[in-house]
């Protein structure tokens, strides 16, 4: 094996969340039983594999089943407003309404337009808003806006499916997304009312941080690569030296730093809010992996491109941004979508400074004296919950990973 | 003509210089920011009355720490504490690396069997534990599954083992006066036993009889070391079995419930990468080395140990290295349940002493330390595996 292919090998694993399921090796022109014989029974030690396999599973399934059925979900389904968006005052909740229009529209449209892992995005979420729309604990304002999601995400697949021509506005509209929504979400300045931080809380807290540390660690985190690369050893042992000392910290030291040390750094009376500390720190720290993700793409860039853009006298920035940063970042997207799993699971860790998040929530409500002991149901809610979503993207990771490879040119 | 051959390059276009004024520019910008930054502490630190030193280090600590490993009382200073969370860090980790290297080695080669059901539900667990944060698994574990355990005093007895929320007590070695000259002559034997493998393996090479190296060398250690249990009349540890006295179980080592739960979650996170790193490693090797193996006639595990192994090895330690160092991070979770380990010593600090700014600099540098030495430790092991280049 070369050593450029266990290069590549080591690149593509390093943050590979989910890899292909296995499958039942079949044989359309053998009979079912053979199949099952062929990758079940055979051999003594297979059939002994399969056996000790089958009970185990069987005890752990029942378990689960027993446990789903015989708990009362009540401290769940009391909760479930704030498990979701936390204290959001209710007259404003037209405005998160208003972002998961925005976004299903967007899914079915893109769903419609490329098929493709967009497909499995669109499922997942019309199942999520059908499941929350048909259960008995959401009011019928809920269900009506859930309804209305799901009919926006069909609307859309139809119109992207039927018009291939917004291919260019979708894409834009994408671009748009975040912004949009946050400052509506968060309030312009003078534009709407803001709604305070303090306000936000469960899913949408937690959504709101990964997607801000997200968005915020691109520019940063892209910079950083470039400067690693660089030729100019000041620039290059600076980036090292960031990279490298914000990797070797846990993150919860770098949320704690974004806590205390900020109003510190910053002369002690900016005001700000402990949310955008925790913005702030988690774009930082997710900046320097992102850095080591595209420095990894830049590295699988041939020489050949960079003499090839010489030849045609391009400048270096040219070179950079028009010919290799183009490449690196398309190679890593699979990465990346591996690191935004992390991240999104990673902000969970607010819940130990103090905020409200996802999993912070689950945590104060299994405080309240009414509802002591009852631990598990919440937290397997929460579970299920950060599951279906870091599961969905590692899905698409893998998507994207198998239709982006070139290497079966 | 003439003059347009003499004027010298531009000074925006000389590669000599530009670099320079480029590398200026950046140091001023950088130079600038942290400038503000250090002046903005300084004025910070004035208001609030207390400078930068490392003083404090020896002023009286008086807070409790559950769990010290190393002796220490509310009286010792804040640097004792300091020492007990990084002991409690290294020994959660230690056991979580071991732990999650043997769970998560089985799990990938699980997922790899030609047993369709048994790769099946190494998959599922991989997806579940990987897709979900490792604090809601430590949360889940303390809360919803140690905690509502019965008393200690209606300890759950499993075995030798016994669980109660309070955590659970397995049974432990204590050292004796012989332990000491028995791990000398274990020494001594195992390396006799290493000189018989060789020395039998040169004998199986040089006359072509099977004479059973491996198995023999094995034989020969145990049958030394039975020989010294004769002579001592005791085994190398005494081997202490805790007991169950109606309000407290006795003997055995104790793990406490946060101890147990952040463990257990460490080990089980871990392993699912760890299992992915395994199965890549090895998948990664070419068939055709498989098929070659086949076509010496070699035996599936001869085949596994001489030709897949050493060289899925080499794709496997680097991202175990990162793997290992994630759960040496990751395991500052333990904080959020109340296990006292670095960072949830330095929190408290922190929050007594008010030197913030001091104390993250010492759990920056520990960290630090920690990276370091495992990273030579497995660059070591990288160099070992590492493929001779012709």
């Amino acid at each position: 094996m070369s050593n450029d292919k266990l290069q590549q090998a080591v690149l593509s694993n390093d943050r590979l969340e989910v890899t292909d399921s296995p499958r039942l090796r079949l044989d359309k022109n053998q009979s079912f039983g053979r199949t099952l014989r062929k990758n079940l029974f055979d051999g003594w030690k297979n059939i002994f594999l399969t056996i000790v396999t089958a009970v185990f599973s069987i005890l752990v399934i029942s378990q689960v089943v027993n446990f789903v059925l015989s708990n009362s979900w009540d401290v769940v389904y009391i909760h479930l407003r704030l498990l979701m968006i936390g204290q959001y005052p209710l007259e404003e909740l037209w405005r998160i309404w208003f972002a998961l229009y925005y976004a299903s529209f967007m899914i079915g449209a893109t769903w419609g337009l490329w098929k493709g892992a967009a497909k499995a995005v669109g499922l997942t979420f019309g199942t999520v808003y059908l499941i929350f729309a048909v259960i008995p604990w959401t009011t019928l304002n809920t269900s009506l806006n859930l309804a209305a999601c799901i009919t926006l995400i069909a609307a859309g697949f139809v119109i992207g499916h039927k018009i291939e021509k917004i291919k260019v506005a979708v894409l834009i509209l994408w671009a748009l997304y975040i912004p949009l929504t946050l400052g509506l979400i968060m309030g312009f300045g003078g534009l709407i009312d803001p709604v305070l931080s303090r306000y936000w809380g469960g899913w949408l807290l937690t959504v709101i941080l990964a997607s801000v540390s997200i968005v915020g660690c691109f520019p940063l985190g892209i910079l950083l690569a470039l400067g690693r690369r660089s030729s100019l050893p000041v620039v290059k042992y600076f980036c090292i030296g960031y990279i490298e000392l914000i990797r070797g910290m846990p993150l919860i030291m770098v949320l704690f730093i974004g806590q205390l040390l900020i109003p510190l750094f910053l002369g002690g009376s900016t005001g700000m809010d402990n949310v955008t500390r925790a913005m702030i720190a988690y774009t930082f720290f997710a900046a320097a992996y992102l850095a080591e993700d595209v420095r990894g793409g830049l590295q699988s860039i041939p020489t050949g491109q960079f003499e090839a853009a010489q030849a045609l006298g391009l400048n270096k920035i040219k070179t950079t941004f028009f010919i290799i940063l183009p490449q690196a970042l398309k190679a890593v997207i699979p990465a990346m979508v591996g690191l935004f799993i992390t991240i999104l699971k990673d902000t969970s860790l607010v819940a130990i400074i103090g905020l409200a998040d996802f999993l912070g929530t689950a945590r104060r409500i299994s405080n309240n004296p009414e509802f002591l002991g009852r631990y598990l149901e919440l937290y397997i809610f929460v579970a299920a919950f950060y599951f279906v979503f870091c599961y969905l993207m590692a899905y698409v990771s893998r998507y994207l990973e198998r239709s982006l490879s070139t290497d079966n040119r | 003509m003439k003059s347009q051959k003499k004027k010298a390059t531009p000074l925006w276009r000389n590669k000599k210089v530009v670099p320079i004024i480029l590398q200026l520019a950046f140091v001023a910008v950088m130079g600038t920011l942290l400038w503000i930054l250090v002046q903005n502490t300084i004025i910070g630190l004035e208001r609030i009355g207390i400078g930068f030193g490392f003083d404090f280090l020896s002023s009286r600590a008086g807070f409790n720490i559950n769990e010290a490993l190393i002796d220490y009382t509310t009286s010792d200073p804040y640097g004792r504490a300091i020492l007990v969370g990084i002991v409690s860090t290294l020994r959660v980790s230690f056991f979580g690396i071991i732990l999650a290297t043997i769970i998560g080695v089985l799990v990938g080669i699980a997922k790899m069997s030609d047993n369709w059901l048994l790769s099946k539900v190494a998959s599922i667990y991989i997806d579940i534990f990987r897709n979900t944060p490792l604090l809601l698994q430590i949360f889940i574990l303390n809360f919803a599954v140690f905690l509502p355990l019965p008393r200690i005093q209606e300890a759950v007895g499993i075995g030798p083992f016994y669980l109660s929320n309070r955590g659970a007590v397995i049974p432990w070695a204590t050292l004796h006066e012989t332990s000491w000259i028995w791990l000398i002559v274990t020494a001594g034997y195992m390396i006799a036993s290493v000189l018989v493998f060789k020395w039998l393996l040169n004998k199986e090479m040089e006359e072509g009889v099977n004479t059973h190296p491996f198995i023999s060398s094995i034989g020969v250690f145990v049958l030394l070391n039975g020989i010294s249990f004769l002579i001592f009349r005791q085994g190398p540890v005494n081997v202490s079995i805790p007991q169950h006295t109606g309000a407290a179980v006795s003997g055995g080592l104790s793990l406490t419930t946060p101890f147990l739960s952040v463990l257990l979650a460490l080990t089980i996170f871990t392993s699912t990468y760890i299992a992915e790193i395994v199965r890549g490693g090895v998948q990664a090797v070419p068939t055709g080395q498989t098929e070659a193996t086949k076509a010496l006639g070699f035996k599936s595990a001869t085949a596994m140990r001489l030709v897949i192994f050493p060289q899925a090895i080499r794709i496997i330690i680097p991202q175990m290295t990162s793997q290992y160092l994630n759960l040496i991070k990751n395991s500052s979770l333990a904080m959020a349940v109340g296990f006292q380990e670095i960072v949830g010593v330095g929190n408290t600090v922190m929050n007594q002493s008010g030197r913030t700014l001091e104390v993250i600099v010492i759990m920056i540098s520990v960290y630090l330390m920690f990276s370091l030495t495992t990273s030579v430790f497995m660059n070591y092991f990288n160099r070992k595996f590492q493929l001779v280049e012709r």
